[in-house]
């Protein structure tokens, strides 16, 4: 009888127990269900965002690089962004399956093409604006004028080379350098 | 012989049902602790959540972004020469 008695006491103390610890446990999970529920309502207009972000992203990338290689020419236009972006060319368009491996013009050499189009599109682009810093950097009639003394006379044979040790230096000696 | 069976009960079921009862109200006790890193960790994922709707602004700027680069690619498109 004792021993029953003493049983039934156990059971009674640790099930009392075990019934305020789950009833802990259900308060905790109901301020846990409420805090994912925010998490969820929060998050709930990320993905159609995102997808549209990415959607623009993606247009304004197939717009920009259609329009380099339609300008420049494929092997051109990938030596520009070589020439930007050390390695970038091994990656190559997302539209143009042949960038990665088409052949390009060297980065320390621009060829006669590649260097109206990247002066057009660079400084000397004619979009009629003009520089913060005072010269006429972008002015339209400036622009055509400074493309055209790259070959005043006619195009080279071969692609000119550009660079602080270039025979030929196109800047002007005395160039606002922080204009560049 | 009752005396003998109560003295079995006493030495031999009282304490495994000691244990185990014991056992589970431990393993309750536990899981009041994770419950509570839980629900702290999903206070602070709402808490930076808070930001998202900032992606209305970006994503709105993204469009401005974009339809500026198309006018200024429309723009070299007709000035500059095709390859």
């Amino acid at each position: 009888m004792v021993a029953v008695v003493l049983i039934v006491l156990a059971l009674v103390y640790f099930l009392v127990s075990v019934i305020f610890a789950l009833q802990k446990i259900t308060k905790g999970l109901d301020e846990t269900i409420g805090a994912v529920t925010e998490i969820i309502t929060k998050s709930e207009p990320v993905n159609a965002i995102v997808d549209d972000i990415n959607a623009n992203l993606d247009a304004a990338v197939d717009a920009l690089e259609g329009l380099l290689v339609k300008k420049a020419g494929l092997p051109e236009a990938m030596g520009l962004v070589d020439g930007l972006y050390p390695g970038a060319k091994a990656e190559g368009l997302r539209n143009f399956p042949d960038s990665a491996t088409v052949k390009s013009p060297r980065i320390g050499e621009v060829y006669t093409r590649g260097t109206l189009t990247l002066a057009r599109l660079g400084r000397e682009a004619p979009i009629a604006a003009l520089s913060p810093n005072g010269p006429a950097l972008r002015d339209a009639r400036y622009g055509s004028a400074t493309s055209r003394t790259l070959y005043p006379i006619e195009r080279p044979g071969r692609s000119p080379i550009i660079g602080t040790n270039a025979p030929t230096q196109y800047e002007a000696p005395d160039a606002d350098p922080s204009a560049v | 012989m009752t005396w003998v069976l109560s003295l079995i009960v006493l030495l031999v079921v009282l304490p495994v049902v000691v244990v185990l009862l014991n056992n589970v109200l431990k393993e309750a006790n536990a899981i009041t602790g994770s419950i509570d890193r839980i629900t702290a960790a999903a206070r602070a994922g709402s808490k930076d959540l808070d930001a998202a709707p900032l992606l209305l602004t970006t994503q709105q700027q993204v469009r401005d972004t974009v339809a500026n680069v198309a006018a200024y690619g429309g723009s070299l498109d007709v000035i500059v020469d095709d390859a």
